[in-house]
This record gives structure tokens, C-alpha cells and sequence, in this order.
């Protein structure tokens, strides 16, 4: 079985985000990650590999610069990697750089994370599904492969949807999907070694720009409320702050 | 030329997220001079679909069919994009729900359309069409222009109030071209986690973490939720020791919330922990130790013990409930 699990970059969880003049982020002293939910769509992919068979190839567009990220998800366990060399500005040209690569080599398993933590769209999944005419499910916390049967749970308000769909098909990773590993020594070496292809980017359309950025408002000053004085602190609630 | 709304449905009834998605969708109609459709797949009664004209739909499509009473992503998204057509719709509002993050990327790849998923506010411009969301887990916030004819904004849900008058909508049957292959994935069951309110979608929200010392004393937090009306929610040690289910855990790692009001409760407040909460509207912190990081995150700091302050605050939300019925 052939799985492909999408990978983007983004800035490290613990990052202080900060924006040059509102026009672009401030990448100085930023480390750089495999997006989270991507690594749990990884590390699911190598579960399903290793029961079921065949192998895991990861797909990241973007420039050269990202490369350590692609050797990090070889260094956890993928068999190869594809680097579309152009920048990632938008997920409908990202989506369709990649639709062009599995329209030519298709996969039975594709996987993306839920959305990438730094635009958290969310949006390529979907718009790969649709390229590719697959069925999709999105946020998943489950997959099960029995045969062509496929199970998945995901997320809904409240709870959770169990579905069923046929191979091959789109989903996107949430957490709860997989306990993402940590790369091994042994990894680390073989990783180096790893078919890495290198593949120029398709024409393709870019429908969204991001203009520029702003720092969320600063809070007002925390006000504090005596602890004996919790008839005051209803009382803001609902005159003040009018929630309750 | 007009804006469609998808009106997203729960077992044949309308939830808070889709009255906030038409209120939103009306007021980008108004900016742009047009009226609102609003589409609605599977089975709601017809009072409820008329009613949608309170929150400024002109006209409601319905589309009727057993196999579409739940999520079939492929189905629901050719479905949106075929009635935009019908409609010539400009704009496509969705709610950004779990529903909606698995038909927005469909709909906007079907149609060539830009998609702003997580929309926060009204578009600034219409020429060039640019539309506000969070970034960086809402560490940031970037404007996004989109620069095709037909835009796709999936709206953030509580993120946007709803906007209620007068009107019912008229409404029209819809009969989309539906192939079985759009039927691809089929849902088994439904597991609900409880009959409480869902966390993703309650208004407030009363939280706790280490500070309570063990599972057993989660009597009190319960309680204050339910007086309140609040869904209860919990810090990653928390549910990792379980002492609480991990459906509750909210955080980096867990689920991100923006209710009205999010009660912190023995939290400390950690980057992680606010990456999922710090889209709340009002923050109330109470914790022993004064220099807790949370209080620089807080509305409304109480700094005591949480097993002297909650019962106090029990009762205060009695007092105050007797007092204003
Ligand atoms: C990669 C990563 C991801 C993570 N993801 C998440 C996440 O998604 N969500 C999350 O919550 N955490 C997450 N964490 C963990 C996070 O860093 C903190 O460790 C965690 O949030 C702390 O939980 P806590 O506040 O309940 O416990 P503690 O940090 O132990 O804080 C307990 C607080 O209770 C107060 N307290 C003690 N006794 C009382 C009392 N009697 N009355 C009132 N207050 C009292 C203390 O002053 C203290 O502030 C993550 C960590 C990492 C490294
Ligand atoms: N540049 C990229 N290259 C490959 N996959 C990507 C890229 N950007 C996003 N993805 C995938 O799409 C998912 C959702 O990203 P987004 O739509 O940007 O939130 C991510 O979790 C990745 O799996």
C-alpha cells in the first residue's frame, strides 16, 4: 500500500511571533518544525505501513532552505521524500502542485495534518480531495485498514462520527490520531541516505495573498477581585463584561 | 450576483454557528448591494428554514434527500458550489464548524474560488476583497486579499454576533446533480462523549488544572458549571493522569475554544495551555499564587484558595440567580 502524508513547516509551538512593519513574519531566531498534525499523520502512516505493508513517502512544497525539516520526517521513519521547489504562498497552489505529482504517481493513503499551525486553514486537504476526485475526511482521530474497508473516526461537536469510505481517499489528521516518535539514532544515519527527489513546481494559480500582519490587542490590565468578595466578581460579569 | 450561505444543520436543527454565518453573510451582502440565499441540506422543518429571513436571508434552496442527512463531504460540497452557480454567488459563506472544515477546501478548489478559512470579521474591502483571521494560533492576525471572482469565507464560529430582526424567507426546492461516486464515505455511527454541552460550542466555560490536587474535587467545578449553564474543560496533566476525560483537555494539544467567558480554575497558564483558550472573549483566573502567569492573560483575577473561593462563588452565582428572576 502506498501512503503519502503531506508535510508543511512552520515556526516551533514556544515561538514568540512577531511581524516586520505588519508585512511579514520576523523569522530571526525562529526554529523551524514539521507542522505537529503532520507528524501524527506521519507516524500514523508508518503504524498502517508496518501492519499492512508497502511505503511512506512524504511530500513538502517549498524552497530549498526546508530541507533539514524533510530529513527530520525521514529520520522518523518515511522511505523517501518529494521537495516541490517553489514557495508555499497559497494552499490552492500548494494543493495543486501536489495533485499534479499523484496524478501522475497515484497513492492509495493520503494524509495531511488538520490545518498547518501558522495560517491554521486547514484548507488542503479538501482542495486536494477535490482536485483528485477522492473521497475526504477531514480531522480525523482514527483510520483503520481492513482490506479496500477503510474506518475513521472524526471529530464533531460534542463527539465523535465513525465513517467509512473505499481506498483510496484524503484525510487530515487531529491529535489523538497517533503518539508522534521521536527519530532514533539509526534513523537519524539512514535518513541521509534517503531518496529526497527534487521536482519543479507546475504552473499554478494562487487565488489568496496574505497583506500584511497585525499583534493581536493587548488585554487591559487584569482587575482583581478580593477572594471574599465573589458577589463582586458576578457582578462584573454581568454588568461589566455582560457574559453571564 | 448574491452571497450564498451554506446553513449547516444538526439532526434537522440550526445551532448558534449558522445564525452567525447568515448574520454574516447578510451584512457582506449589504456591502456589495445584493441579497442573501442561504442553502440548506437534509431535513428541517419548514418554520425553521423560513425563519432564517430574521437573520436576513431572502430566500432559502433545500435540498431533500435521505442519503444526505448526514456529512457526505464530496456530495455536500458539489452541492454548495452548484447552487452558487444557480445563484451566481460572489461570495460562499460557510461556518468554519468540523462540518465546515471538511467541505470549504472542496468547495474552493471545485469552484477556483480563494478560501479564507477561519474569517474573524467582516471584510475591510471589498476591491480588493480582504478579509481579517488569526494566525500563528492566534498569536497573530493577517489580513487576506483574495483575487478571484467568486471568494470562499468559512467564519470562525463565535466570532461574530448574530444580527436578528424581522422577515421569513422564501423558500425554494433544490435539486442538485448528485452521482453515487459523490457518495464515497458513509457514516456508521454517531458517538456522543455526553449529554452535556459540547465544549467546542459553549458560551462559557469552567476549567481546572493541577490546583484542584485530585479528581475527587471536581465536585465543586461541576457544580459551578452546571449553575452556570457551562461546559467543564481541563489542563493536558490533568487528563493525562486522568483525572479527567481527555475530550476535555484544551490547549496547544488539546481542543481551542473562544467561548464568552472561560473561568481558570488552579491553572497556571502556561503558552500552552493559552494557545487554546486565549481566543476567549472574558478570561476569570483564580489561583493561589499571585504570580501565576495566567493573571497577565485575565479580564478578572481572584487570587485564594480554589477549595475556599469556588463554593464562595457557588453561592454568589446563586444569590444572583434568585435575585434577577
Ligand atoms: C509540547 C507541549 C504541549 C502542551 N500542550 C498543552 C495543552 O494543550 N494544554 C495544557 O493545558 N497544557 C499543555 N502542555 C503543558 C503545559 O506546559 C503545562 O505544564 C500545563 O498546562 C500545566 O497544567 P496546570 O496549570 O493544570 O498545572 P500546574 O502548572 O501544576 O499549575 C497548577 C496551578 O494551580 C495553582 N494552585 C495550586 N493549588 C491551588 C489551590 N488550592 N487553589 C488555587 N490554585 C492552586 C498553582 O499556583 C498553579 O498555578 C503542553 C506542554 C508541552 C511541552
Ligand atoms: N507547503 C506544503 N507542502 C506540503 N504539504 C502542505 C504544505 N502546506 C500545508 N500542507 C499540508 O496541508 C495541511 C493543512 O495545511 P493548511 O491548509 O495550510 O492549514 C498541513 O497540515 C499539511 O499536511
Amino acid at each position: 500500500m502506498k501512503f503519502l502524508v503531506c508535510i508543511s513547516q512552520v515556526p516551533d509551538t514556544t515561538t514568540k511571533i512577531t511581524f516586520i512593519e505588519g508585512k511579514a513574519l520576523n523569522a530571526a531566531g525562529v526554529q523551524f518544525i514539521i507542522n505537529p498534525y503532520d507528524e501524527i499523520a506521519l507516524t500514523r502512516a508508518l503504524e498502517l505501513k508496518e501492519a499492512l505493508g508497502g511505503t511512506v513517502t512524504v511530500i513538502h512544497v517549498g524552497t530549498v532552505g526546508t530541507e533539514p525539516t524533510i530529513r527530520k520526517a525521514l529520520a522518523i521513519g518515511a522511505d523517501e521524500a518529494i521537495r516541490i521547489n517553489a514557495e508555499p504562498e497559497d494552499a490552492f497552489f500548494v494543493a495543486s502542485q501536489i495533485a499534479e505529482v499523484v496524478k501522475k504517481n497515484p497513492f492509495d493513503v493520503i494524509l495531511t495534518g488538520r490545518e498547518s499551525i501558522d495560517y491554521n486553514s486547514g484548507q488542503v486537504a479538501g482542495m486536494l480531495a477535490e482536485m483528485l476526485d477522492l473521497p475526504s475526511v477531514c480531522v480525523v482521530t482514527k483510520i483503520d485498514i481492513s482490506g479496500t474497508e477503510v474506518t475513521l473516526e472524526r471529530e464533531i461537536d460534542g463527539g465523535k462520527e465513525v465513517v467509512s469510505c473505499s481506498l483510496p481517499f484524503v484525510a487530515s489528521a487531529q491529535k489523538g490520531l497517533s503518539e508522534p516518535r521521536i527519530p532514533n539514532m539509526r534513523g537519524i544515519m539512514s535518513a541521509r541516505t534517503k531518496p529526497l527527489q527534487i521536482t519543479e513546481p507546475s504552473s499554478g494559480t494562487k487565488l489568496t495573498a496574505s497583506v500584511s500582519y497585525a499583534m493581536p490587542p493587548a488585554k487591559q490590565a487584569c482587575k482583581m477581585v478580593a477572594a471574599d468578595k465573589m458577589n463582586e466578581l458576578v457582578e462584573l460579569l454581568h454588568q461589566e463584561a455582560k457574559v453571564i | 450576483m448574491s452571497v450564498i450561505v451554506f446553513a449547516e444543520n444538526w439532526d434537522g436543527k440550526f445551532k448558534k454557528s449558522t445564525f452567525e454565518a447568515v448574520s454574516y453573510a447578510n451584512e457582506i451582502a449589504k456591502q456589495l448591494s445584493t441579497s442573501t440565499t442561504a442553502l440548506v441540506i437534509g431535513n428541517v422543518s419548514e418554520e425553521d428554514m423560513k425563519s432564517l429571513g430574521k437573520y436576513g436571508a431572502g430566500k432559502v434552496l433545500n435540498v431533500k434527500n435521505d442519503r444526505l442527512n448526514t456529512l457526505a463531504a464530496q456530495a455536500y460540497g458539489n452541492i454548495v458550489a452548484e447552487a452558487a452557480q444557480k445563484e451566481v454567488a460572489t461570495v460562499i459563506v460557510i461556518s468554519n464548524t468540523y462540518t465546515g472544515k471538511n467541505i470549504a477546501g472542496r468547495i474552493a478548489a471545485r469552484l477556483k474560488a480563494g478560501l479564507v478559512a477561519g474569517a474573524t470579521a467582516l471584510p475591510s474591502a471589498t476591491a480588493p476583497f480582504t478579509v481579517r483571521k488569526k494566525c500563528f494560533s492566534g498569536k497573530g492576525l493577517t489580513d487576506v486579499v483574495i483575487t478571484s471572482d467568486q471568494k470562499v469565507l468559512a467564519l470562525t464560529p463565535n466570532a461574530f454576533r448574530v444580527i436578528s430582526g424581522e422577515g421569513t424567507a422564501s423558500l425554494e426546492a433544490f435539486v442538485p446533480a448528485l452521482k453515487d461516486s459523490d457518495l464515497k464515505t458513509s457514516v456508521k455511527e454517531v458517538k456522543k462523549t455526553s449529554g452535556k454541552i459540547a465544549l467546542t460550542e459553549a458560551e462559557l466555560v469552567v476549567s481546572a488544572g493541577r490546583g484542584l490536587k485530585g479528581p475527587e474535587n471536581w465536585g465543586m467545578i461541576e457544580e459551578l458549571a452546571n449553575l452556570l449553564g457551562a461546559a467543564t474543560a481541563c489542563s493536558k496533566p490533568v487528563a493525562d493522569i486522568g483525572w479527567r476525560p481527555h475530550h476535555e483537555h484544551v490547549g496547544q494539544t488539546g481542543i481551542t475554544i473562544g467561548p464568552n467567558l472561560y473561568i481558570a480554575i488552579g491553572i497556571s497558564g502556561a503558552i500552552q495551555h493559552l494557545a487554546g483558550v486565549s481566543s476567549s472573549k472574558v478570561i476569570v483566573v483564580i489561583n493561589s499564587d499571585p504570580e501565576a502567569p495566567f493573571f497577565k492573560a485575565a479580564d478578572y483575577g481572584v487570587v485564594g484558595d480554589a477549595f475556599e473561593v469556588v463554593p464562595r462563588l457557588i453561592e454568589a452565582v446563586k444569590t444572583f440567580k434568585t435575585s434577577h428572576h
